[in-house]
């Protein structure tokens, strides 16, 4: 759909962390948290990364972010290959790529004054003349997310919950990036002022034209606010599309799964809730084939061997499953409408 | 009519703080009917779990204080000893809470954990206790019932913990089962597992149920009765169905708004999200209007000055707005 430059590219990520133990610390074997992950997205443009507790979507954000460095893959920031970058060149390209963390209670220092939290990405990337230009800074920064300018002087503790994700959100716009990611940033909110930050990454982006990279769990609230959506499952993307597209007839069966399961506020939506059995299995041990077969409910005897590569339809709409190579008429996934559980409403 | 299961009574739960004290709760009454599943929702800090907690005698006093009524089966729990009221909980009444992580015991098997409420309140040999546990982990959908009984709580998943917690407030059949956040800690897949294996629990089980949530989509699936709260007072009340169709408060039209309904891409209503401006009021000033009137956009100066009274305004239906009836009559 949108023709703007690509921003963030990341291709083939992995990352393995090893499980150590035993008397000398051998590795014993290794956590596949993210095993093979690729995306991209355009300027302007909100792309969600969704999935249950494990499936490894925290982990993205963090390798893309270089927290730790990656087992495999490559991350392209701007043009620019950062994922293998030294780490004194990375720092200043790090500016271009900001997060905003889940719990706006831990994120902020309370040692410090709103000003200085806001002020450390601009004094650490030199982006200032003098303190009055710091200041100046600053104070655009409170404005754009509507906190008053007398916020500055005061600390964390005097906020609430919503307050202090916006000083979170003031924070890395201060750097003035390009790439936001947002780490389940409205998950720890109460609904009514969830509905406030929400409101308010929509008006930034369009203002800023970011990118975003949304991590989050909650399918309501991104299907609300994204462009394009991809479903984590194991360390691995199951499928991607645009919104409208993914919401209105996912391609893959733990999609399909995932969205009958959410709870509906309307009391007269009729449901057809697939309910999965079983948990999610360990990402020590990820079942071979499809890793989605232990609890799919369509498994066929090739799904526990061959692994399904995420291959497009005709609209460009990725899906990992081997129902595509049915002919469409034995294809479960395609003859329900879709999401049928809010269909009816 | 019948005597209602538990009637909550003006239940006011005050707190003293080194800087004033805190209205957890401040005035709310209501009730639960035998077999009925009655959500109570609202955000945090609105006090729908010491609500819950209260019913329990769960609040340490001091520094808390409860003052009202709380009667279960015709009796004032307020007003019994401590001892009376270990006889009650985990027996008559349970309760189950959010975190399946926090709230078992490491160290003790899941076993000994279901089968201590079954040797306490009805006086079963070990094991008795032990096979009764079994049959109950049977009855929560875990498998291998044999096996896992024997084993620990960081051996079971999250979900599999919460059926467990399940099994513990089932195990004595108890007539009332508080839930509070019982979901809110699992992923949505395991949500859906919880939510249908405690509708179906309550069909075969009839235990009634207090739901203490925040999230309106898992009241719309499961309650009957939905008890609006906002700063330590009831709100609004209806049947569930009247409740999110025709809404009567300001704060629950604001609260239903702010949620983005799944599917909002596909029927178009992809508007902005309702905010509700401002923030909760503090607990610790008296408040003398109405609690919501700070937020409300529809305030006046009525709404600053005097508190409004719960009102019927329709079958089964109240709201303390002073301004909801007027809407109904133009409907």
């Amino acid at each position: 759909m949108s023709t703007a430059p690509v921003v963030l590219e990341v291709s083939d990520l992995k990352k393995h962390f090893p499980l150590r133990g035993g008397l000398l610390g051998t590795t014993k074997g290794y956590v596949y948290a993210v095993d093979g992950v690729s995306f991209s997205i355009r300027r302007g443009e909100t792309l969600s990364l969704v999935g249950e507790s494990g499936c490894g979507k925290s982990t993205v954000g963090k390798s893309v972010l270089r927290l730790f460095p990656l087992t495999a893959g490559q991350v392209v920031l701007d043009g620019k290959r950062i994922d293998d970058m030294p780490a004194s060149s990375l720092r200043a390209l790090r500016r271009k790529m900001q997060v905003v963390f889940q719990d706006p209670f831990s994120s902020l220092n309370p040692r410090m004054r709103v000003r200085d939290i806001i002020a450390e990405p601009i004094l650490n990337f030199g982006l200032a003349k003098d303190s009055a230009d710091v200041d100046r800074r600053v104070a655009k920064a409170l404005d754009t997310v509507r906190l008053p300018t007398d916020a500055a002087g005061r600390w964390p503790h005097e906020f609430s919950g919503g307050q202090r994700q916006r000083i979170g959100i003031a924070r890395a716009l201060a750097a003035e990036p390009e790439v936001i990611i947002c780490d389940e940033a409205v998950s720890a909110l109460d609904v009514s002022v969830k509905a406030q930050v929400v409101n308010l990454l929509q008006d930034l982006q369009k203002e800023l034209g970011l990118a975003m990279l949304f991590i989050s769990h909650d399918l309501a609230i991104v299907e609300h606010m994204t462009h394009r959506v991809a479903v984590m499952y194991l360390g691995k993307i199951v499928e991607v599309a645009e919104k409208k597209s993914l919401f209105g007839q996912p391609r893959h069966p733990y999609t399909e799964a995932l969205l009958s399961a959410v709870p509906v506020p309307d009391p007269t939506a009729k449901r057809d809730r697939i309910v999965l059995q079983g948990d999610v299995p360990s990402p020590i041990r990820p079942p071979s084939g499809c890793r989605f077969h232990t609890r799919c409910p369509y498994v066929m005897p090739r799904c526990k061997t061959e692994e399904p590569l995420l291959k497009p339809d005709a609209t460009g709409h990725l899906a990992a499953c081997h129902l595509h190579d049915l002919p469409e008429a034995e294809n479960p996934l395609l003859h329900k409408t879709g999401a049928t559980a809010f269909r009816a409403a | 009519m019948t005597e209602p299961l538990l009637s909550v009574e003006n239940l006011q739960t005050h707190f003293r703080t080194p800087d004033g004290v805190n209205r957890a709760v401040d005035g709310i009454t209501f009730h639960v009917n035998a077999g009925e599943t009655v959500a109570i929702v609202g955000e945090s800090g609105c006090g729908k779990s010491v609500t819950s907690m209260s019913i329990l005698r769960l609040i340490p006093e001091p520094p808390g204080k409860i003052a009202g009524a709380i009667k279960f089966e015709g009796r004032d729990l307020l007003k019994l000893s401590d001892k009376e009221m270990r006889k009650i909980r985990g027996n008559s009444i349970s309760m189950i809470f959010q975190e399946p992580m926090t709230s078992l015991n490491p160290v003790l098997t899941v076993g000994r954990q279901i089968g201590e409420t079954l040797r306490l309140h009805q006086g079963m040999s070990a094991s008795d206790a032990e096979k009764k546990a079994i049959e109950m982990l049977e009855l929560v959908g875990i498998p291998e019932p044999g096996r896992r009984v024997k084993e620990y709580p960081h051996q079971l998943s999250g979900g599999m913990r919460q059926r467990v917690m399940i099994a513990i407030a089932l195990a004595c059949n108890p007539k009332l089962l508080i839930a509070d956040e019982p979901t809110t800690a699992l992923d949505v897949t395991i949500q859906a597992q919880i939510l249908d294996l405690m509708r179906d629990l309550k069909r075969r089980v009839g235990a009634a149920i207090v739901l203490i949530t925040h999230d309106l989509g898992v009241v719309a699936e499961v309650a009957e009765r939905v008890i609006v709260m906002y700063a330590g007072r009831k709100v609004e009340e209806a049947p569930v169905g009247k409740l999110f169709a025709n809404p009567r408060h300001p704060y629950t039209r604001g609260l239903l708004g702010s949620v983005p309904k799944l599917g909002s891409s596909l029927t178009g209503h992809e508007e902005r999200l309702a905010e509700i401006p401002g923030l909760v009021p503090s607990l610790k000033k008296k408040i003398d209007g109405c609690v919501f009137a700070g937020r409300c956009a529809e305030a006046t100066d009525l709404c600053r000055a005097v508190a409004p009274a719960l009102e019927t305004k329709g079958p089964e239906h109240v709201a303390a707005c002073h301004y909801a009836l007027k809407e109904a009559a133009a409907a």
